[in-house]
C-alpha cells in the first residue's frame, strides 16, 4: 500500500479498539517473569555453551600479543577466539561504522579482543580473566572534547541551516543572549544488557538476540560472517529496553557469531554492565554555543547555534541542532553542527538523539531569554511559534498545537500561581520552584510490512519483525488489526521480532508505532480484499464489524470466510515524499515541573511534573502514557544525576556500573501527569498517529534546570545540575 | 570469578581456625559486597569459611545498659530492632538510608563494617589502584574523584569508606568484639577499627589474620535528638557524597561523624566540643585538614552545610 495523500477519514476514525486504554497484552507475561528474553532462552538450541567476552584494557594503541596457554587449559574451555585471528569486521550498517571484533588495532576501550568459550559461565569467566594480553599504547589520542577546535567553535563544518544574515540580525536585536552550554555523555543503561544466543546450521545461522531493528540487524550479520542475508535468522519477541542501544547489532552478536561457529556448539554471550558502557555506544557530550538576538517585544529576530560532539567515526555524536532548525520563528538562523574526531567509544543514537541535548541547552536558553525580556516564558515560547518550517517558510508544519501545549499546561499545572522571584518561594528548609520547556521530536515513518492470518476460527493472526522493546508494540498492532477487521483484540494473536516475518519499520526514532500499524494496516487491507474477492463484491461495500463481515443485509461470521482453511494476506505501507515535500511533520509538547532544592545542602528533588503531548492519534493511552512517563523519568536522570565521567587521561567512562552511574530510583519520580491533546495528523500515516516515545524526553531536563534557577537563582548550565554546582551560591547558613 | 573451596564452620572459634589454616581464605556472611567483588577478581580468595550458621544473630541488652549486636544480625533486623529505634535512633536512621531492602535483608552487622571501598578505579582492574593492586599507583587522585575523600587520604589512596552503618556507630562510641583462632577474644574501640590509607591502603582494618567479628557492642544510651543526613544526587540507593551522623542534647552540645567524605568514619571529639557554637566551628576544627581534590572540594562546605541543616533541625 501507498501512503501517497494525506488520510481521509476512514476506518479508525470509529475508533472502537484503536485508541482505547487497553492493557498491553504481553504484560502478564513480563511480570509473570515468564518473556523470554535472549540470554534465556534456553530451550531454544540444545547444546548451548557460554562466552565471555574480554574488552580492551587501552584506549588506543594495537595489541602485540594474546598469550591464550592458560585459560585454553582452564577447566571446561571449549575454545577461544581472539581479535588476532580475524579481520576486522566492521562498518556494518551506514548508521553505525564502527569495529565489533577484529585485527590489532585498538580503536577504543573495552573493544571486543577476545570471547572464551566453556561449558559454564563461571568457567567462562574465570578463564577469560586468563588470557594474558600485551599492548602497545599510542599516546597521541584525545578525550577531551574542551581541548576540541570545534569546542571553541573553530570548525569547517558546513552549517545545517543559514537563513538570513544571522551576524547582522544578532548584533543590531535589542535584547541578546550569548551562552555556552554543554551536555555529558550519557548510557543507555537499559535493564537488559546486550545478549546474543547463535548456532549454526551449515552455512546458516541463526541469533537468538535483543535488537530493535530486525532486519539491519540481519543484513548486518550476513555481512559481518561474508553470508547471504537469506542464511540469516534473528529473533527477537521481548527485549529488556534498548533506547537506541540496541538499533545496531553490537559486539555481543558477533562474538557469539564466531565463537559458535568455531567450537561448532551453539554459543551464547552477554556483555557484562562494565562493558556496556565503553564497548557499544552512548549519547555523545555536546558543548554548545547558544546566541538568541530578539525584539523589544520579545518576537526572535536571530539564532545562532554552534554544536560540538565527541564522534570515534565519521556518523557519530549527538547533532544538537536537530530540533533548533524548525523549533522556533527566527528569521535569521545560523545553525552549525560540528562532530570532533576523538577515541573514545563511538557515539550514536540514544532516545530522541540529537533532540535531546539539544532542547536541554536550547530550553534553558529560552528561559534565560524570557527572562531578560521580563516575559513569562510560557508567553515567550507562544510569542515565537511558528506554523511553518522556519528556514523554508513555503512549507508549513501538517499539524502543530505546541501552543495549546504550553496553554493547556500552565492551565492544569496552576503556572499563574507559580514562584516568580528567583529564590523567593521556601516550604521549610526546601526552597521551591517551577519551571517550564518545549518540547519538539519529528514524526518520521518508516516502510513496515505485517502478515496477517485469518484462521479458521475466526480470529486473526499477525506477524511481523516489528520489535516491542517494552513500549506497546503487541498491543497497540493488534488493535489496528481488530479494529480494521471488526474484531475484539481478544480475537487478534501476534508474532514479533523474527526475521521470518514480513520486514518491519522496527523500533527506533520514534517511528515503530505510527509505521508499524499502517503496516498491519495495510496488510489487513489486503486480507479484506482477498475476502470481498471470495464473497465476490467490492472491498468497498464491505463492513467488518462484530467477528463478520456485512454487506447490505447479508453478514457473514469470518469463521465462515475461509471454509476450513486459512487465508493470508501480506502487504507494506509505503510512504510517498509528499508527507516529506508538503510539509514538516513533527511533534509537540510543554513540560512543567515544581522542584525543591534544600536551602542548607543544595539537595535538588522534584515535585511533581507535568507533560502535555501533541502527537496526533494516541493509538492507546495506556501505552502511550507509560512511554512519556518514562521518558519524564529519562528526562529526571538526564537533568540531576546521569554523566559518564571521562577519564581524560586512560581514555574511557570511569563510572562504568549502575552503582556509579546513577539513573532515577523510585522514590526521585513524584507525581506525573500526561495531558494528550486530541489531534490527528492526516498527513503522517493512514492512522493519523504520530510517535510520542521520544516526543517525553524532550526539554524535560531544562524544566527542570530552569525550575532549579526559579527555586534558588542559581543558573546552571553545565549538566546534570548537582548540588556541587550551586552550593557556593546559596544563601548563607 | 575464581574456583575456591568452601567450608561451613561450626563455632567462631573453629571459624578463625578454618580461615587461619588455609592461605587466602575470607569469611563470608550475607556475601553482599563479596560475591560483587570475586565477580570482577577484585577479591580473589581460594577458600571461603561460611559463618551463617554461627547464630551470632541475636541483640542482647548489656550488663552496661546497652545492647551487644550479634554480628550476624541483619541490617534490616538491626534497623528494625525496638530498642535500638528509641535509643540509638540514629543507627536506624543511618542502616535504611544505605543500600536497598534486599541487601539490607542479607547484609550482616560485621559484614558492613568491612564493606570496601566504591573508587571506582577500584573497581577496574585494567587501571592503577594502590588498594586492590599494591604499588601500582592511584588513579583517582587525578582522575575522577568527586564521590572520593577530601580528608584523611594520603599520596597513595583517597578512597572513601562507603558504608553508613558505621558511621552511626562511631558516633554511638561502638565496640567491636572479636575471637582469634586461639579463642582470644578481644574488644577493638570503633575508632581505632578502620585505618587510614598512609602507604598501605590495602590494610582497611585492625582485625589481624584469622580474627573474626563476633559483636559489636553499644554503651547505654546517651539521649539527645539522633540525626542521619545523607547527602547524594539521587533520594536512595546511592552512597553517600557527605552524610552526617549526629546526636543534639537540649543545651546545644553532642556529637558528630561524617560519611562520605574519609577512608573511615570521621569523628573528633574536640571538634565536636564545638557544636554549641555551630556547624561552622565544628568543621573549622573537624576538617582543618581536608585535603580535597578540584572534584571533590564541595564536600568541605557541603558537611558543614549539611550538620547546619541537622543543628536547624534540631532547633527547629
Amino acid at each position: 500500500m501507498e501512503f501517497n495523500n494525506p488520510a481521509e477519514n476512514n476506518v479508525f476514525d470509529r475508533a472502537k479498539v484503536i485508541g482505547q486504554p487497553l492493557r498491553r497484552i504481553d504484560g502478564p507475561l513480563k511480570v509473570s517473569g515468564t518473556a523470554p528474553y535472549a540470554y534465556e532462552r534456553h530451550d531454544a538450541v540444545p547444546g548451548q555453551a557460554y562466552g565471555y567476552p574480554v574488552g580492551s584494557a587501552i584506549a588506543k594503541g594495537r595489541i602485540t600479543n594474546i598469550d591464550t596457554s592458560a585459560a585454553e587449559a582452564a577447566p571446561g574451555v571449549l575454545g577461544i577466539v581472539t581479535t588476532l585471528e580475524h579481520d576486522p569486521i566492521e562498518n556494518l550498517w551506514d548508521y553505525d561504522p564502527v569495529r565489533h571484533f577484529g585485527g590489532d588495532e585498538i580503536l577504543h576501550y573495552h573493544q571486543a579482543v577476545a570471547v572464551v568459550v566453556a561449558e559454564t559461565f563461571e568457567q567462562a569467566r574465570a578463564a577469560a580473566n586468563l588470557l594474558d594480553i600485551t599492548y602497545e599504547r599510542d599516546e597521541s589520542a584525545n578525550f577531551d572534547l574542551s581541548k576540541t577546535p570545534q569546542a571553541s567553535g573553530d570548525s569547517d563544518a558546513d552549517p545545517v541551516q543559514n537563513v538570513g544574515d544571522f551576524e547582522s540580525a544578532f548584533a543590531s536585536a535589542a535584547v541578546k543572549l550569548d551562552q555556552t552550554y554543554t551536555t555529558p555523555a550519557e548510557s543507555h543503561s537499559m535493564m537488559e544488557p546486550h545478549a546474543t544466543i547463535a548456532a549454526w546450521d551449515g552455512d546458516k545461522v541463526t541469533l537468538w538476540t535483543s535488537n530493535q531493528m530486525i532486519e539491519w540487524g540481519r543484513q548486518s550479520i550476513a555481512k559481518a560472517f561474508d553470508i547471504a542475508p537469506d542464511n540469516v535468522r534473528l529473533d527477537s519477541p521481548y527485549l529488556g529496553g534498548g533506547f537506541g542501544a540496541k538499533l545496531f547489532v553490537r559486539s555481543d552478536a558477533v562474538m557469539a557469531g564466531l565463537a559458535a561457529r568455531k567450537v561448532g556448539r551453539p554459543v551464547k554471550v552477554t556483555l557484562p554492565r562494565p562493558m556496556v558502557f565503553n564497548n557499544t555506544t552512548h549519547r555523545g557530550e555536546t558543548i554548545q554555543h547558544i546566541r538568541i538576538g530578539a525584539d523589544e517585544n520579545g518576537k526572535i529576530t536571530a539564532i545562532g547555534h554552534h554544536n560540538a560532539t565527541n564522534a570515534l567515526t565519521a556518523v557519530g555524536g549527538e547533532n544538537a541542532t536537530l530540533p533548533i532548525v524548525a523549533f522556533y520563528a527566527g528569521a535569521n538562523r545560523h545553525i552549525v553542527n560540528a562532530p570532533a574526531k576523538m577515541h573514545l567509544p563511538n557515539s550514536n543514537a540514544m532516545r530522541a538523539p540529537g533532540e535531546t541535548a539539544g532542547l536541554m541547552a536550547f530550553e534553558i536558553a529560552m528561559d534565560e531569554m524570557a527572562e531578560k525580556l521580563g516575559m513569562d516564558p510560557v508567553e515567550f515560547r507562544i510569542a515565537n511559534d511558528t506554523q511553518v518550517d522556519p528556514g523554508n517558510p513555503d512549507v508549513p508544519f501538517s499539524d502543530r498545537h505546541f501552543v495549546e501545549c504550553l496553554e493547556r499546561g500552565a492551565e492544569t499545572f496552576g503556572w499563574s500561581n507559580r514562584n516568580t522571584a528567583p529564590g523567593a518561594t521556601r516550604d521549610g528548609a526546601w526552597m521551591i520552584g517551577h519551571g517550564v520547556a518545549g518540547a519538539y521530536r519529528p514524526a518520521p515513518v518508516q516502510k513496515s510490512g505485517a502478515r496477517v492470518v485469518l484462521e479458521p476460527d475466526g480470529t486473526l493472526r499477525v506477524e511481523s519483525d516489528m520489535t516491542d522493546i517494552g513500549t506497546g508494540s503487541y498491543t497497540v498492532m493488534a488493535q489496528t488489526a481488530a479494529e480494521v477487521m471488526g474484531l475484539t483484540i481478544d480475537d487478534v494473536s501476534i508474532d514479533l521480532g523474527d526475521s521470518n516475518y514480513p520486514v518491519s519499520a522496527g523500533s527506533g526514532g520514534q517511528w515503530g508505532a505510527a509505521s508499524a500499524t499502517a503496516g498491519v494496516y495495510a496488510a489487513c487491507v489486503a486480507l479484506r480484499e482477498q475476502i470481498a474477492e471470495r464473497l465476490a463484491v467490492a472491498e468497498g461495500d464491505l463492513t467488518f464489524e462484530d467477528g463478520a463481515v456485512r454487506h447490505g443485509d447479508t453478514s457473514t461470521p469470518l469463521s465462515q470466510i475461509g471454509k476450513g482453511e486459512e487465508i493470508a494476506a501480506e502487504d507494506s505501507i509505503e510512504f510517498g515524499d509528499f508527507r516529506s515535500k508538503e510539509a514538516l511533520v513533527s511533534t509537540f509538547g510543554a513540560h512543567f515541573v515544581e522542584v525543591a532544592v534544600h536551602a542548607h545542602t543544595g539537595e535538588i528533588r522534584i515535585r511533581r511534573m507535568l507533560a502535555v503531548c501533541d502527537s496526533g492519534r494516541i493509538l492507546n493511552p495506556l501505552t502511550a502514557r507509560s512511554q512519556v512517563i518514562g521518558a519524564m523519568t529519562m528526562g529526571v536522570g538526564g537533568a540531576i544525576m546521569e554523566e559518564m565521567a571521562v577519564d581524560h587521561r586512560h581514555g574511557f567512562f570511569v563510572n562504568h556500573d549502575l552503582a556509579g552511574y546513577e539513573v532515577p530510583v523510585h522514590l526521585d519520580i513524584p507525581s506525573q501527569e500526561v495531558i494528550f491533546l486530541e489531534t490527528t495528523d492526516p498527513y503522517s500515516t493512514p492512522l493519523k498517529a504520530k510517535g510520542v516515545g521520544e516526543l517525553g524526553l524532550c526539554g524535560v531536563a531544562a524544566a527542570i534546570a530552569n525550575g532549579v534557577y526559579n527555586a534558588t537563582g542559581v543558573r546552571v548550565r553545565d549538566y546534570p545540575v548537582t548540588l556541587d554546582k550551586i552550593i557556593g551560591q546559596l544563601p548563607a547558613v | 570469578m575464581r574456583a575456591f573451596s568452601y567450608e561451613r564452620a561450626s563455632s567462631p572459634q573453629a571459624a578463625a581456625q578454618a580461615a587461619m589454616a588455609r592461605d587466602n581464605a575470607k569469611f563470608i556472611a550475607g556475601g553482599t559486597n563479596l560475591l560483587d567483588l570475586m565477580k570482577l577478581e577484585i577479591e580473589t580468595p581460594t577458600h571461603l569459611v561460611d559463618v551463617n550458621g554461627l547464630g551470632l544473630d541475636t541483640i542482647e541488652e548489656t550488663d552496661a545498659g546497652g545492647l551487644r549486636i550479634g554480628a550476624l544480625v541483619s541490617n534490616t533486623a538491626l534497623a528494625a530492632d525496638e530498642r535500638v529505634r528509641r535509643d540509638y535512633g540514629v543507627l536506624t536512621r543511618a542502616i535504611v538510608a544505605g543500600a536497598s531492602g534486599q541487601l539490607r535483608n542479607k547484609a550482616t552487622t560485621g559484614g558492613n563494617l568491612l564493606q570496601r571501598t566504591r573508587c571506582p578505579y577500584f573497581y577496574d582492574t585494567n587501571m592503577p589502584c594502590n588498594k586492590r593492586a599494591p604499588g601500582t599507583g592511584c588513579s583517582a587522585i587525578e582522575g575522577f574523584s568527586r564521590s572520593l575523600a577530601a580528608i584523611g587520604g594520603s599520596d597513595f589512596c583517597i578512597a572513601t569508606y562507603p558504608g553508613d552503618m558505621a558511621v552511626a556507630m562511631r558516633v554511638l562510641d561502638a565496640e567491636i568484639e572479636t575471637v582469634d583462632p586461639d579463642g582470644e577474644t578481644r574488644t577493638i574501640p570503633i575508632a581505632d577499627f578502620h585505618k587510614l590509607p598512609g602507604e598501605t591502603p590495602e590494610v582497611e582494618n585492625e582485625l589481624r589474620p584469622g580474627e573474626l567479628i563476633t559483636a559489636v557492642t553499644l554503651p547505654a544510651s546517651v539521649g539527645g535528638r539522633h540525626f542521619y543526613h545523607k547527602v547524594r544526587d539521587r533520594s536512595s540507593y546511592a552512597f553517600a557524597l557527605v552524610s552526617v551522623a549526629a546526636i543534639v542534647n537540649e543545651d546545644g552540645t553532642g556529637r558528630v561523624a561524617l560519611g562520605g567524605i574519609a577512608p573511615k568514619p570521621w569523628r573528633d571529639e574536640t571538634a565536636e566540643a564545638e557544636m554549641p557554637n555551630g556547624a561552622s566551628a565544628v568543621m573549622r576544627r573537624l576538617l582543618a585538614d581536608a585535603k580535597p581534590t578540584e572534584e571533590n572540594q564541595f564536600k568541605v562546605p557541603l558537611a558543614e552545610r549539611t550538620l547546619a541543616a541537622v543543628l536547624s533541625e534540631a532547633k527547629g
